[in-house]
């Protein structure tokens, strides 16, 4: 697996797929047992390495006992360096989260959500060149998330990498370019979303369909059937959409729903992970 | 250098967590009673004719009694200062924040001992200088080596708080410091075992208590400061009425330990810091 640099990389799997371990082996926190892998041109584990690195951890928590200016000042500490960040990069680094305001405030009294911020502020801190973000938005609300997808959006812009970890499958498919599903520590598939999600898909949610009937939908495409009476029919073209609910209906079945398009990145993504786990 | 930023932190961590606080309130209102105490016995004393002698004899055996409340009362706060130092950073993710930066494990385990050993050495000397000036100023008696007796005092605190933080490596907190409390009394008892082992001539049983002396360090610490705080008529009495026995008793010192001893608790703390660093380093997070 490769991550190229500039990317936004999500990283997927569900729980114990090994993802977290892969974050702490990339930070040199946990030792391989056994392989090779490389970070920033360095090997793992490298510490200088780690300078050019920002983590926000899965089970973030800060010293509460500081305030979040000193949180930054501390990492701007151990960051070191002659680069290292300035008090006016601590600063900016405040606002770019929204915690401006709070900057005087003990860590010990923020939300679960301002503790993500900050969070992400001290993954930020020193424009490292790959950030790495585990679960970055599991405390934060709609509009926390909104501000999260702009803030790696800045950081591409600028030309560093990200490597994201979540199960936020709609957050993954609005911000990452490049994605990997990982199970039982390997890897099940990676790609553009293009080469993992492939070309249109028709779904329909009908009912009343004779078994016969159903498998005559292989004629438009390869048929999947999904929860709740939902069918995902691959490879049809919107203009022949009419042709399918004209076919369900003169066959008996009843249609409640059409759903046209390029297939979801969930719908994907459960068909690998059950396919490896059956 | 992040060394001592890591030292700045755990400093800052006592201070802000109010250890500071309630040891620096613990220790006023500890000194404040026990030199009121003292007072009172030797302004009785002194009432019903005891001569100037006797009350320096049964001020020196107070003092020591304090001293011992006071070891302990340090030897807990080195253990559960240490304990929770790696361990409740482990658990609460705040190492893995810390050491995803490019600074090396060892770096944190030497910050926060250094950290540590600065509050818990503060804490020894202040307390123990307080408290034998408090005495002194009531009383007219003071120890004939309080510098070495607070000297030793301190370094039993440094060499619980260093177990305390190499067991914290790879136990969670609770657990450290309760091995820590059960080995200080074990070592101490050890102390006593000793002396009724020399006294009895009872070979192995001398062989296991001094071993488990040497292993861990406090107890012969503690008679150092023991030796600080007596007068040598003390010695010289017990020497000549109870013979080598009178090692048995804990709060009795016939001599200084000896400097191959103090040597080799400066190469035990700087051992078992090596453990801890080694420890540190190899464990997955």
């Amino acid at each position: 697996m490769r991550v190229g640099a500039g990317e936004v990389f999500g990283f997927l799997g569900p729980n114990g797929a090994g993802k977290t371990t892969v974050v702490k082996l990339l930070l040199g926190l946990t030792r391989p047992t056994g392989g090779r892998a490389t970070v920033l041109g360095a090997p793992i584990g490298d510490r200088l390495t780690r300078r050019s690195i920002g983590y926000l951890p899965e089970l973030f928590r800060y010293q509460p006992w500081l305030n979040a200016r000193e949180v930054l000042e501390l990492h701007a500490s151990l960051i070191g360096g002659s680069a290292g960040p300035s008090p006016s990069d601590i600063g900016r680094g405040l606002e770019e989260v929204g915690l401006a305001d709070r900057a005087n405030d003990r860590v010990g009294t923020f939300s679960k959500g301002m503790q993500q911020r900050l969070g992400l502020a001290v993954a930020l801190l020193g424009g490292p060149r790959l950030i790495v973000l585990d679960e970055p938005t599991s405390a934060l609300d709609p509009a926390g998330r909104a501000d999260v997808r702009g803030i790696i959006a800045g950081v591409r812009d600028r030309g560093a990498t990200v490597f994201l970890n979540s199960h936020l499958l709609s957050e993954v498919e609005r911000v990452c370019d490049r994605i990997a599903i990982v199970d039982r520590g390997r890897v099940l598939a990676s790609g553009s979303l293009d080469d993992l999600l492939g070309g249109e898909v028709l779904r329909l949610r009908v009912t009343g369909l004779a078994p016969d009937a159903r498998s005559e939908l292989a004629q438009f495409g390869p048929v999947t059937a999904g929860g709740d009476d939902w069918l995902s029919i691959g490879g049809v073209p919107p203009d022949r959409h009419p042709d399918v609910v004209a076919f369900v209906v003169r066959r008996g079945g009843r249609v409640h729903a059409v759903d046209g398009g390029r297939r979801g990145l969930e719908d994907r993504y459960l068909e690998l992970i059950r396919g490896n786990q059956s | 250098m992040t060394i001592v930023t890591i030292a700045r932190l755990t400093i800052a961590e006592a201070v802000r967590r109010r250890i500071v606080l309630v040891l620096i309130v613990l220790t006023l209102v500890s000194v404040s009673l026990t030199t009121l105490g003292v007072e009172r016995l030797v302004s009785l004393a002194r009432a019903s004719g005891t001569n100037d002698l006797q009350v320096q004899v049964g001020v020196s055996q107070i003092l020591i009694l304090v001293a011992f409340m006071f070891s302990f009362v340090l030897a807990m706060t080195a253990a559960f200062l240490g304990a929770p130092a790696i361990a409740a950073d482990l658990e609460s993710g705040v190492a893995a924040a810390m050491l995803a930066r490019p600074i090396r494990r060892a770096e944190l385990v030497l910050g926060r001992w250094l950290g540590l050993v600065l509050v818990v050495v503060a804490y020894a000397v202040a307390s123990g200088l307080l408290e034998i000036a408090g005495v002194d100023a009531v009383s007219g008696s003071a120890p004939p080596y309080p510098f070495l007796a607070v000297g030793f005092h301190a370094a039993q605190a440094v060499v619980l708080l260093t177990l305390a933080l190499a067991l914290s490596t790879r136990l969670p907190a609770i657990a450290s410091g309760a091995i820590c409390v059960v080995l200080f009394g074990l070592a101490w008892m050890a102390g006593v075992f000793a002396g009724i082992g020399a006294f009895f001539g009872a070979g192995p049983l001398v062989g296991a208590a001094e071993a488990t002396r040497w292993l861990l360090p406090t107890d012969v610490l503690w008679r150092g400061t023991v030796y600080g705080l007596e007068p040598s008529l003390i010695g010289a009495i017990a020497g000549q009425r109870v013979g080598p026995a009178a090692n048995a008793n804990p709060f009795y010192a016939s001599a200084p330990p000896p400097t191959a001893f103090v040597v080799w608790s400066a190469v035990w703390i700087a051992l078992v810091l090596g453990l801890a660093i080694w420890s540190f380093s190899r464990r997955d997070l």
